[in-house]
Order: structure tokens, then C-alpha cells, then sequence
């Protein structure tokens, strides 16, 4: 659905973005996440046929970027960094506009305005100016804006970054929903708690080139090593630490718990358990101790 | 899906023509709904209402009151002429000050919505670049013109009931064809001014590069019709379509996306600017492999410019021509009396006068040269305001006094040899120096037309310069001082003998 290849991008004196090579399959979210200026509005920009690619391709719902732009945009919903509302319309104004440019016909366009705003709390807000609307309600209509023609691909630059929790919930909720549906979706956030949760891969990149990808958890894998897991223990550790590192490696402990590593948890833990409780040890809880993927995105981002 | 791209039913059409046909009207259809939105919020805005409904209504009855009054006053005394002539002109006037507010407007729809980011979705959506541009140009040239056509109405009216003034058809149709292409004229340049810009506040600096040039349109207008001049009006309605017509041509060419959203970053940096166009003029190579002897440098940077130059070099040339035609027609038509020159015992005074003019020493030869770069650059300055036009009028201009001179001297009877000799002698340096700097100077002016394809209009406009500063220095002043030395040291002498020749 959505394919580069070597795509770059060259502004008079800076490289922006430095051979991307992309792909994402229908019903996938890719998020792609970065630090400020790495250039991942520069990378969405070019899969709209905005801005041209000095090197390389991109294909975008089957069509090429460069030969045949219009055909791109048409099938493209995108949510731009910058909302661009016109604050002296109505809502609903705006939205019949950008459906009469998106070629819907009147009487549909109407009522999915009306539906998608429904969907997102924003129903009673559609008949007034957008002037009055708050920050997070603007950012809704954008997405909304974004979905009216039912796109079959999806670039969301920043979608929730100016939003109440709920409202954050409902719009990544429609997220889920639309991949659901197959569609294809970039997504772009400072959020990684919000990448995590709708991800299914993440490319992480830097000055323009991508440093890491994969799944949330490859990556975390991958840079954070095997899974951290706790156990607690219903008296004193003494000399369990020694018994256990044959097992499994020991990260750190203290007076009642031991926190270890194991590449693979579903094989050492049953093991471990059993032999703990041959030796008597009361185990109070084993669970896992969630690395996050913020430890994974400094780490990326801060390694030279 | 499909409705939103070229249907098909249209790209397969067998006959050019219909296809065209219907094209047009698509893409017409398409731009509409820009015009719409953009008409529609402008109705809401009453900063620009106001303006224009006083324009339109309040100023024709005032224009017209007037009218009347004057028209009454200046009879009691059968100079009913003024009267006949100050009508069309308020005609004009009325008709042109509500479209005064199309430059605003478009300012206002291409700078700003570039400024308040708004552009970029408009720019996601399968509408091609021209249905865009059409559409805001569209949306800001047809409310105003509809203001003026009111205007113009309401002061016709005005004007029949008070002094029974009927127009004639032809003078209509020239004061709405007039207003209507001023109109284009200014939205068309502002796309070019807002191309260049990042906010409104730029643009509407940059904006005195269109109004300049338009107040003068106007004034031009205003005397042609106190001279009743009114089918050289068909002349100035001419030149004004093809200036906008090579607008349009630059405004379609810089409205794209990629350097609608290309330059948002790209701030007007004075000093940036002064050391790139400083690093231009000087064209230095950084290869050390390709570092260039001096002479090597002056004969690639400046001496092979005068051949490419042979086409604004050819066009100044016969503006001159006719100029000096024209000099000596007007000679022909406007003699002098004989009496009002003074020839006898010229030779004595000659001298005196030519110090009383300062043109003596080497103050002489600095004040000549200085003389010559004044009218060049104020030349090139009007130029760049005029795509190279007022370059080409300034040039124009010394020839056809010189005409008109030499046709008085010879009709008057004087030997013309001493003319010859007083003018020859430098000219033979001094013309082909203004030539070559007027022709770097139109092509300056002119460079914003049509920039090289890699570059952009603010690029293209750089590179012209350095190479205009470059060809200036290094080679049209040398060749001023040398005329100036001649002129002021040697001339004299060969006047003076040829005089006692006589
Ligand atoms: N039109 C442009 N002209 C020149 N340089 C640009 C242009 N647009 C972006 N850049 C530069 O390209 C780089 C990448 O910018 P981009 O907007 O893609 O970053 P980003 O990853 O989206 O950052 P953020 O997280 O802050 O949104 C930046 O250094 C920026 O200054
Ligand atoms: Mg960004």
C-alpha cells in the first residue's frame, strides 16, 4: 500500500530525509517517530506529492508518487502538522467544502460530516465558527477532514498532540478501528505510549535516515535485551541469588526480591518456579517490569 | 471515487476542440469551489466590506455631484469643454477605485494563507496547481469588478438625471475593459509579490513593485482622457494585456507545491542575501583544479556576456532608431525660430560655457561619467519596476532630443559638421556603452519573467544582477570614463578647429 525506496530529500543546504526505504501492508500502522527537524513531515509531505523527492520512489495505494500525484491524493487522508482551519466558517461549512474537493457528492458528504463528528464528540460543535472552537476540538475536525473520503490510506502527523486524555482515547480507539478495516496507516507522535499501543512497527529515525525499526517489542528486544522479570519472595533472598543465576541472569536484588533476565521467559519461569518451591521459598508475585519504549527511543536517538 | 479526478468521459473525447471545451469547463467547475469558499469569507470580513461598499455607492455620488457642479460652474463661462472631458475621466476613476481592492485581496488569499498554514491541506487534495490558482485569482478579481460595475452604474445614472449624460458605448466598453484588465493585471502581479513572500506584511511590502508602476498606468490614463485622446486608450488596453499576460504566465510557473511549501521556511535575510550576491558577483571557482587567471576570469565572467546580450542589445538599439525618427519628425513639425538662437560669435563664448557647465578637467570627465551612470541606473532602477520597460524609455530618450537637435541646427541653416563633431568623436564609445548597459539592465528587469527552469524567480533575478553588477563595473564604466576623457579634453579642441575651418 504504501512502498519508498531510497527516498530523499535535499532542501537547498540540508539533507531532511536520507534514502527512507518504507513499506507498509494494509490493515498495518507504522509509526514513525523522532526527534524535532528529523524529517518525518518531510517524509508524509512527499507521500502526498507535495514536495518533490530529489532521489528515489514512492508508491502510495498502488499509484506513483511523482507520475501520478493527482490519483495519490485522491486516495490519501492526511492530517497535516499545521490544521490550516478557516476560522470564520462553521464546521460544517468547512467540512462540505473540502467534501466538494474531494468530489462527494452533496447529500453524502453531508451526512458522513455528520457521522465521523459524531464519532468524535464534535456534533454540536458543527454548526459553530471554527474561530470559537479550542485546540483539541480543531484537531479533530483536521482528522475528521482527513477521513471524509474514506481513504484507504492514512498519514496522521501528530494526530493527538493536542488533546484531553479522552479525547486522545477516542480518536487512537477510531485508529484501531480503520486499521481494522485494512486500512494502511502512518503515524507520527512524540507520544510513545500512544506508538506502542497502535503501532504494529515503529521506525525510529534521525537526521533524516532511519536508525531502528521493528516491531515495539523486537525493538525493546533488541536494545533493551530479554525481557526484566521480578519475583518477591515471602521472606529473605540469602542464598537464592546464587541458586537462581544458574538459571536465569540476575540483574540486580534486594532484601526480598531479585530482578532477572532470560531470553526466554516461557521455558526458565516454570522451571524456576518449581524449583524455588522445592526448596521452600514462598513466592509472592513474578511479573514482568515493563521497559518502556522511551528507554528504546533515547537510546536510539542519543547513540552516535 | 472517480468524480474527483478528470473523468474519463472527457480524456476520452474523439475531437480536440470539445475536449478542450469541456476541460475548461471542468476545471472551471473545480476552481469555483475555491472561488466560493473564498468570496464567501470575505463577505463575513467587514474590514474589506466596509472599504468597498463606500467605494462603490458613497464615492460615485459624490464623483457625481461634483461632476454636476462643475459641469453647471464651467458652463456659465462656454468652457463646456471641461466639463465633457472631466466626466469620462470620473468615469474612469470611479470605475477604478474599488478594484483598487483586488491587489488587497489577493494578497490576502495567496500571502496569507500561506501565512496561516492553510494552504497545505488545500494542496492535499486531487485539485490540480492551475484549478487552484484560477480559482483564488477568480476570487479576487470578480468581487471587486462587480463593485466597480455598481460604481460605475450608480454614477452614470447619477450623471443622466443630473446634467442628462449619456456615454457613448465605445468609451463603456473601453473604461470596463480598462478596469476589468487593471484588475487582472494586479491579482496577477500580487501571485508573483506573494510567491516571493512569507507573510502578508512582506508581500505587502513587495506590493509597491505593483502599485508603483499602476499609479503611474493611471495617471498616463487620466491625461490621455483630458486630451481626448481616447483610441490611443486602445494602445494602453493592449500593453496592459500583455504585461499581465506574462504575468500570469510567471504566476502559474511560481504557484506550485513545491515552492508554495518549499519556502515557508525562507525569510527575507538582508545581510545572507548581500554576501550570496557579493560571492555571485565575484564568482570565484572552489575547485582549486578550475582557478582562473584574472584575465581568464574577466573573459568568462564579463566579456562573454556581451554576445548574449545581442537581444535586449537589438531592442534598445531600434527603440533608439525610432526615437531619434521621432526627435527629428517633432523638429520638423516644431521649428524654432531663428531668432530665439543666439549663432553669432558662438566661438567666443564656447569656452566660457563649457565651464559655466562644469565640463572641464578631470571634474569634467567625473561629472560626465557620473551623468551617464545616473541616467543608466535610474533606468534600470524604473526597469526593474517594469520588466526592463523603463529601461528601454530612458534610452530612448537623449536620442530623440538629438534628433530633435540636429534637425533644428540643419533646418536653421547651421553647418551640421560641427554637431558631427562635437558628438562623434565620444560616441563612438559612449553608445555602445549605454547600449550594453541598458541591455544588462532590460535583462534584468526582464530576468523575472522567465527564470532558468532550475531556479526559482528570486534565484533567477540574483543571477541576472551579479552579472548586471559585474558587466557594469568592469567593463560600461571603463568604457564611460574613456568617452568622458574625450569628450572633455578632446572634443573642444576638434570643435573649436573645425569651427575656424568654417
Ligand atoms: N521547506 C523547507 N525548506 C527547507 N528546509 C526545510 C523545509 N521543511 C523542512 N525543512 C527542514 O528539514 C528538516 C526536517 O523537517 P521536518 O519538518 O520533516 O521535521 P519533523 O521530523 O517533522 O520535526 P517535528 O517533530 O518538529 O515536527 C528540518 O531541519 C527542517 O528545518
Ligand atoms: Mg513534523
Amino acid at each position: 500500500m504504501i512502498e519508498t525506496n531510497g527516498l530523499t530529500k535535499q532542501f537547498d543546504d540540508l539533507l531532511a530525509v536520507d534514502s527512507v526505504t518504507l513499506q507498509v501492508e494494509p490493515g498495518e500502522v507504522l509509526a514513525l517517530l523522532g526527534p524535532n527537524g528529523a524529517g518525518k513531515t518531510t517524509t508524509v509531505r512527499m507521500l502526498t506529492s507535495i514536495l518533490k523527492p530529489t532521489a528515489g520512489s514512492a508508491s502510495v495505494a498502488g499509484y506513483d508518487v511523482v507520475k501520478h500525484a493527482q490519483q495519490v491524493r485522491a486516495h490519501v487522508g492526511i492530517l497535516t502538522e499545521a490544521h490550516g482551519l478557516y476560522l470564520r466558517q462553521a464546521g460544517r461549512e468547512y467540512l462540505d467544502f473540502y467534501g466538494a474537493l474531494y468530489g462527494i457528492e452533496a447529500g453524502q458528504r453531508a451526512r458522513r460530516a455528520e457521522r465521523l463528528t459524531e464519532r468524535f464528540g464534535l456534533l454540536e460543535a458543527l454548526d459553530r465558527r471554527i474561530g470559537e472552537y479550542s485546540k483539541g476540538m480543531r484537531q479533530k475536525l483536521a482528522l475528521v477532514r482527513a477521513l471524509l473520503h474514506d481513504p484507504p490510506v492514512l498519514l496522521l502527523d501528530e494526530p493527538t498532540s493536542a488533546m484531553d486524555p479522552h479525547s486522545a482515547r477516542q480518536v487512537r480507539d477510531a485508529i484501531k478501528d480503520l486499521r481494522g478495516d485494512g486500512r494502511c496507516i502512518i503515524l507520527t507522535t512524540h507520544n510513545l505510549n500512544e506508538a506502542e499501543e497502535l503501532a504494529d512497527r515503529i521506525a525510529i529515525i534521525r537526521k533524516g535516515t532511519i536508525v531502528a525499526r521493528g516491531t515495539p517489542l523486537e525493538l525493546k528486544a533488541r536494545l533493551l535485551g530479554p525481557p526484566l522479570l521480578e519475583v518477591r519472595f515471602g521472606g529473605e533472598v540469602n542464598g537464592l541469588v546464587e541458586n537462581m543465576a544458574d538459571l536465569v541472569e540476575i540483574d540486580s536484588h534486594g532484601h526480598n526480591w531479585v530482578r532477572y533476565r532470560t531470553p526466554e521467559p516461557s521455558r526458565t519461569n516454570p522451571i524456576l518456579i518449581k524449583q524455588l518451591a522445592a526448596e521452600g521459598v514462598d513466592v509472592v508475585t513474578l511479573s514482568e517490569v515493563s521497559q518502556s519504549l522511551e528507554e528504546v527511543y533515547l537510546r536510539v536517538v542519543n547513540e552516535n | 471515487m472517480q468524480t474527483m479526478l478528470t473523468p474519463t468521459s472527457i480524456e476520452e473525447t474523439r475531437s480536440p476542440f470539445v475536449r478542450w471545451l469541456l476541460l475548461t469547463r471542468w476545471n472551471l467547475a473545480r476552481a469555483l469551489i475555491i472561488t466560493r469558499r473564498e468570496v464567501t469569507d470575505m463577505l463575513r470580513d467587514w474590514r474589506i466590506l466596509a472599504p468597498i461598499f463606500i467605494l462603490t455607492v458613497v464615492f460615485p455620488f459624490i464623483a457625481n455631484w461634483g461632476a454636476g457642479r462643475i459641469v453647471n460652474y464651467v458652463e456659465q463661462f462656454e468652457a463646456a469643454i471641461i466639463g465633457e472631458r472631466l466626466i469620462p475621466f470620473l468615469l474612469l476613476v470611479v470605475g477604478f477605485f474599488p478594484i483598487s481592492f483586488s491587489l488587497i485581496i489577493a494578497l490576502e488569499s495567496f500571502a496569507g494563507e500561506k501565512e496561516r498554514r492553510s494552504l497545505e491541506p488545500l494542496l492535499d487534495t486531487p485539485l490540480t496547481d492551475l484549478q487552484l490558482y484560477i480559482g483564488k485569482i477568480l476570487a479576487s478579481v470578480v468581487p471587486p469588478l462587480a463593485a466597480s460595475a455598481l460604481g460605475i452604474t450608480v454614477y452614470l445614472v447619477g450623471v443622466f438625471i443630473s446634467v442628462d449624460y449619456r456615454p457613448p458605448l465605445i468609451l463603456l466598453v473601453q473604461v470596463f475593459s480598462l478596469t476589468a484588465m487593471q484588475a487582472i493585471l494586479m491579482v496577477a502581479g500580487a501571485v508573483v509579490v506573494s510567491s516571493q513572500a512569507t507573510s502578508v506584511r512582506a508581500a505587502n511590502l513587495l506590493a509597491s513593485f505593483i502599485i508603483i508602476p499602476v499609479a503611474f498606468l493611471i495617471q498616463l490614463e487620466a491625461f490621455i482622457m483630458f486630451l481626448a485622446a481616447y483610441s490611443v486608450l486602445w494602445w494602453v488596453l493592449l500593453g496592459i494585456v500583455v504585461i499581465t499576460v506574462v504575468l500570469l504566465r510567471m504566476g502559474v510557473r511560481s504557484f506550485n507545491r513545491e515552492e508554495l511549501l518549499g519556502r515557508d521556511i525562507d525569510e527575507l535575510d538582508l545581510y545572507k542575501g548581500m554576501r550570496r550576491l557579493g560571492a555571485m558577483i565575484v564568482a570565484k571557482r572552489d575547485d582549486p583544479a578550475q582557478r582562473r587567471s584574472p584575465w581568464a576570469w574577466y573573459r568568462d565572467e564579463v566579456l562573454a556576456q556581451v554576445p548574449r546580450l545581442w537581444m535586449p542589445a537589438l531592442l534598445t538599439l531600434v527603440s533608439m532608431g525610432i526615437s531619434l525618427v521621432v526627435g527629428i519628425q517633432y523638429a520638423e513639425q516644431f521649428p524654432i525660430p531663428e531668432e530665439m538662437v543666439a549663432v553669432e560669435d558662438w566661438e567666443e563664448q564656447f569656452p566660457t560655457l563649457l565651464g559655466e557647465a562644469g565640463l572641464t578637467g578631470v571634474g569634467g570627465v567625473v561629472r560626465v561619467v557620473f551623468q551617464n551612470a545616473r541616467a543608466i541606473l535610474i533606468g534600470g532602477g524604473l526597469g526593474m519596476f517594469t520588466l526592463g520597460i523603463g529601461m528601454v524609455l530612458v534610452a530612448m530618450l537623449p536620442f530623440g532630443i538629438i534628433g530633435f537637435v540636429f534637425a533644428q541646427v540643419s533646418t536653421l541653416g547651421i553647418d551640421p559638421s560641427l554637431l558631427y563633431a562635437a558628438l562623434i568623436p565620444h560616441s563612438i564609445i559612449e553608445i555602445p556603452a549605454i547600449l550594453l548597459a541598458s541591455a544588462a539592465f532590460i535583462r534584468l528587469g526582464a530576468s523575472v519573467i522567465a527564470p532558468p527552469p532550475d531556479k526559482t524567480i528570486g534565484q533567477g533575478w540574483m543571477v541576472a544582477l551579479a552579472d548586471t553588477i559585474r558587466l557594469s563595473v568592469g567593463l560600461v564604466l571603463p568604457l564611460f570614463i574613456i568617452a568622458a576623457v574625450i569628450e572633455v579634453f578632446i572634443t573642444p579642441q576638434i570643435v573649436l578647429s573645425q569651427a575656424a575651418g568654417l
